[in-house]
């Protein structure tokens, strides 16, 4: 845990949102949502489906376009209109729920080719890094095959790899375990608790109430588009105080 | 166990003689007794070696134009497929004008209308841009150059150029479609990882869509290429001695009607066929890898 952070000042905060609304045709997907987070910090979003936390997700690297609001990541506004979002996106890495692996490459290719293309790295120094990387995530030994003669587990720890191969500032994952088999989701969600105990600032759309547990610094419960409540992991599961929260959680929780 | 696992195992079927033989390529074999047929026909018969040895040629011709023509139209129907999935208005709307005029007009009146008034509308602005620069005698050095557009005829235009033209620019209008749907087939997930690793819209294309795109859509480009080389044929109205232009010739010349139209169908037939030969090869071998 890394309560231990002091007072950060407001320059810190790595993500800052801002009155922000999406819809979708008539579906009002995000109403009026803020939210800050700090660096460092592991923010962990939860909620009933369709409740508005990948699009708010989402809306961080700009995959999807807020009708309104402001986003802020790392001090660039995403939301202006003159901004280069890709090189925002460089800095901010994603995880997503299909993994989203690119087939026609090896793990290694995956992980080298941004870092050549949007890095500028040579082909040695991307592939030393993807080596490294994938050491740490655990299977170095599949660096020459492809993403279809991996398991589900494994290809979400390439994905975590090739995001981190851009030495990202923030780290953003999209229910990284939900689609994967019972036995695989711990592989994945060790990963990711290294990475928060190495200080990463991480956003973590997720149903894995342990994780939150675990390594969260702040849970966000996310219901309709709108943020109900925010809080610490030990507060929210000791009293939640709003009763669509209890009601969540007491519905997700055996 | 084991020895109730041994006696459940399957019994093999057995496929009765008469399946077996509706399952043979009877196809294959017709189609194989039949060029039989007319390769002995062409050894044994002066009229019908005398029509090969003369038709040989626009094989040559066919292939050729067909080559050319058909990598011309992959390079406009790829740039006019992005162009269709492309959010930028002005391309978008260009390559969909291109698509949906190419594809209403006959093949054969595209290239009628590419070399009898295309060609000459070229022509024309090439003389008039040749004229301008003679008014302004400023620009010696470029005398000898505004002299040579000025003096440009449509007769110059090789008429297999303009044939190629037409072939090329109708096409590309059909390969626009394929690689489109090739494009829009890959999943929304692979773009989006691409783009949220920092690439451009253009690298995530040029690295992570088209690579798998392009593998997706071979066999109907390799359609398109044998449906092609059928069609070439549309260029015998320009005169371009391809094989069925040399067809018209020899039976002009032999007055042997059927033996030319015999000899040319095989000479067709034996390009077309071992072509799909090879797409099913790519087809089978794609197959596998997914």
């Amino acid at each position: 845990m890394k309560s231990s952070i002091v007072e950060p000042l407001p320059m810190d905060d790595d993500i800052i949102i801002e009155h922000l609304y999406k819809s979708f045709g008539k579906v009002k997907a995000l109403i009026d949502a803020n939210l800050r987070v700090k660096r460092g910090e592991v923010c962990f979003i939860f909620g009933p489906s369709g409740g508005g936390k990948s699009t708010l997700l989402r809306c961080i690297n700009h995959l999807e376009a807020p009708d309104s609001g402001r986003i802020i990541v790392d001090g660039i506004p995403v939301t202006h209109a003159k901004t280069n979002i890709d090189l925002v996106r460089a800095e901010v890495g994603m995880v997503f729920q299909l993994f989203n692996l690119f087939p026609h490459l090896t793990v290694l290719g995956n992980v080298t080719l941004a870092q050549e293309k949007v890095r500028k790295r040579s082909r040695g120094e991307a592939e030393r890094v993807a080596r490294e990387l994938l050491e740490r995530v655990g299977i170095p030994e599949k660096a020459n095959a492809y993403p279809g003669q991996l398991s589900g587990g494994q290809k979400q720890r390439v994905a975590i790899a090739r995001a981190l191969a851009m030495n990202p500032k923030i780290m953003l994952f999209d229910e990284p375990t939900s689609a994967l088999d019972a036995e695989m989701i711990k592989e994945v969600l060790d990963v990711m608790m290294d990475l928060a105990q190495e200080g990463m600032t991480m956003v973590v759309v997720s149903h894995e109430m342990g994780f939150a547990k675990a390594a969260a610094d702040r849970m966000v419960f996310l219901d309709a588009g709108q943020i109900v409540e925010e809080e610490t992991p030990e507060e929210l599961f000791k009293n939640p105080k709003e009763e669509r929260t209890k009601q969540f959680l007491s519905q997700i929780l055996y | 166990m084991a020895v109730s696992r041994e006696i459940e195992r399957p019994q093999p079927k057995l496929v009765p003689w008469t399946r077996k033989l509706e399952d043979m390529p009877w196809w294959g074999l017709i189609v194989l007794l039949a060029f039989l047929l007319v390769v002995y026909l062409i050894y044994t018969s002066a009229t019908y070696q005398d029509a090969y040895r003369f038709l040989v040629a626009g094989v040559k011709v066919t292939i050729l134009v067909t080559l050319i023509s058909f990598s011309i139209a992959i390079v406009l129907g790829l740039i006019a497929g992005l162009g269709r999935v492309s959010k930028n208005v002005i391309f978008y709307t260009g390559a969909s004008v291109y698509v949906e005029v190419v594809r209403g007009i006959p093949l054969l009146v595209q290239i009628i209308y590419f070399a009898y008034v295309v060609a000459p509308l070229l022509v024309q602005i090439v003389n008039s841009l040749g004229a301008f620069m003679l008014q302004y005698t400023a620009i010696q050095p470029l005398m000898g150059l505004a002299h040579t557009l000025t003096n440009l005829h449509i007769q110059d235009v090789d008429v297999t150029a303009r044939a190629i033209a037409g072939l090329a620019f109708g096409y590309g209008a059909y390969e626009a479609e394929v690689f489109r749907a090739g494009i829009q087939s890959i999943e929304r997930g692979q773009m989006e990882a691409a783009r949220s690793l920092g690439m451009s819209y253009f690298q995530a294309m040029r690295y992570i869509i088209l690579p798998q795109a392009i593998r997706r859509v071979l066999p109907p480009l390799g359609n398109d290429f044998i449906a092609m080389l059928k069609d070439s044929s549309l260029i015998s109205v320009l005169a371009v001695r391809e094989l069925t232009h040399l067809g018209k010739l020899n039976r002009a010349r032999t007055f042997r009607t059927f033996e030319t139209w015999n000899t040319v169908t095989f000479l067709y037939l034996i390009m077309t066929i071992s072509l799909s030969l090879v797409v099913k090869f790519i087809e089978r071998r794609m197959a596998f890898e997914e």
